[in-house]
């Protein structure tokens, strides 16, 4: 949604092509991994292959929705990874307005861009549910409601992320726009509490939910939050390794076109070809 | 197999396709932006 294209439609600050230059003897990987992201991908990709499983052969048909209980292993689980995700963003963005500290907006930024896209599909996957259990795929609904503006909202943060200003006022006021998330958030999941809807309400937050009596449709439907706990960690790892990423390369220009400036000022040189470009646009802003 | 199943198959699919191909553009993203930074900068490699 927000990615650098500015940066790679100008020259970059280092040849793209040339090796790593050596660091501690080891060489640095050209990506955005380390083993411990590589070791938490393959556990969420087994933790997957099992929940799949669980979701489609092990599960048995619900009494009551039948075989449609198996969208309900992943509905709710994307709902709650998305609720994780703007809470990390509120918390980063209150950190950002208090602190303005660069690592703090782009960890707004990523908590909100991963937050999008799991809101997006838990909007689809809960429309897909509807249409054979409500007969519609979607309705004016308190929840679902609540959802559609929590995702405008999102969706208004990574747009007042990208407008055309300076990077420490574009993020100061997406900033605004994250702390807004988490009560957001709360409307969402209190919607079924304080309004007369179509949706149920609550399953796991239930006071008398008794996880030792539980069955395997229980079982299955926790471990697929877990599960999606898992993917929304890994995603947002990376997603803020690349807005990381972004932001060096940004300073990174910054510092080549002041010392082509400087140069051409003492006229020790000719005028540097990259004082008449855009700069790497950063995904989260200078400090 | 129940007519349902097409709805199922639809949520799970949109899920998982949409999962993969942002987690593979956050890979893409990252190896093109990664060989613009030296290696000193990118914290989780040294």
């Amino acid at each position: 949604m927000t990615t650098p294209h500015t940066a790679a439609s100008t020259p970059p600050p280092t040849d793209p092509h040339a090796p790593d230059p050596p660091t501690t003897g080891v060489a640095a990987p050209a990506h955005t991994g380390s083993s411990a992201t590589r070791t938490l991908g393959l556990v969420t990709l087994a933790a997957m292959a099992l929940l799949v499983f669980l979701a489609f052969v092990a599960s048995p048909r619900d009494q009551v929705q039948g075989d449609l209980v198996r969208l309900l292993y992943i509905h709710p689980a994307l709902a709650w990874t998305a609720y994780l995700a703007c809470g990390v963003a509120t918390t980063a963005s209150i950190w950002h307005l208090v602190k303005k500290t660069p690592g703090s907006d782009v960890l707004a930024h990523s908590a909100v861009e991963v937050g999008a896209v799991l809101t997006a599909l838990t909007l689809a996957t809960g429309s897909i549910w509807g249409r054979p259990t409500w007969g519609v795929y979607w309705v004016w609904d308190a929840r679902l409601t609540s959802t559609a503006l929590l995702f405008l909202l999102l969706l208004g943060y990574l747009a007042l992320h990208r407008i055309d200003a300076a990077p420490e006022v574009r993020s100061r006021r997406a900033a605004v726009v994250g702390v807004l998330l988490v009560p957001n958030v709360v409307l969402v999941h209190q919607s079924v509490e304080w309004w007369r809807t179509l949706h149920q309400d609550p399953t796991l937050a239930r006071r008398d939910f008794d996880f030792a009596t539980s069955d395997l449709f229980m079982f299955t439907l926790v471990y697929s939050v877990v599960v999606m706990s898992l993917v929304f960690t890994w995603l947002l790892i990376h997603r803020f390794r690349v807005g990381w990423l972004a932001l060096q390369a940004e300073e990174l220009w910054l510092d080549t076109a002041i010392e082509a400036r400087r140069a051409e000022g003492a006229g020790t040189t000719e005028p540097a070809e990259t004082t008449r470009t855009e700069p790497p646009r950063s995904e989260g802003g200078l400090p | 197999m129940s007519g349902d199943m097409t709805y199922i198959l639809a949520g799970w699919g949109v899920t998982l396709a949409t999962l993969g191909v942002f987690a593979l553009s956050l890979a893409v993203r990252g190896r093109r932006l990664s060989r613009m930074v030296p290696a000193e900068r990118r914290r989780w490699t040294s």
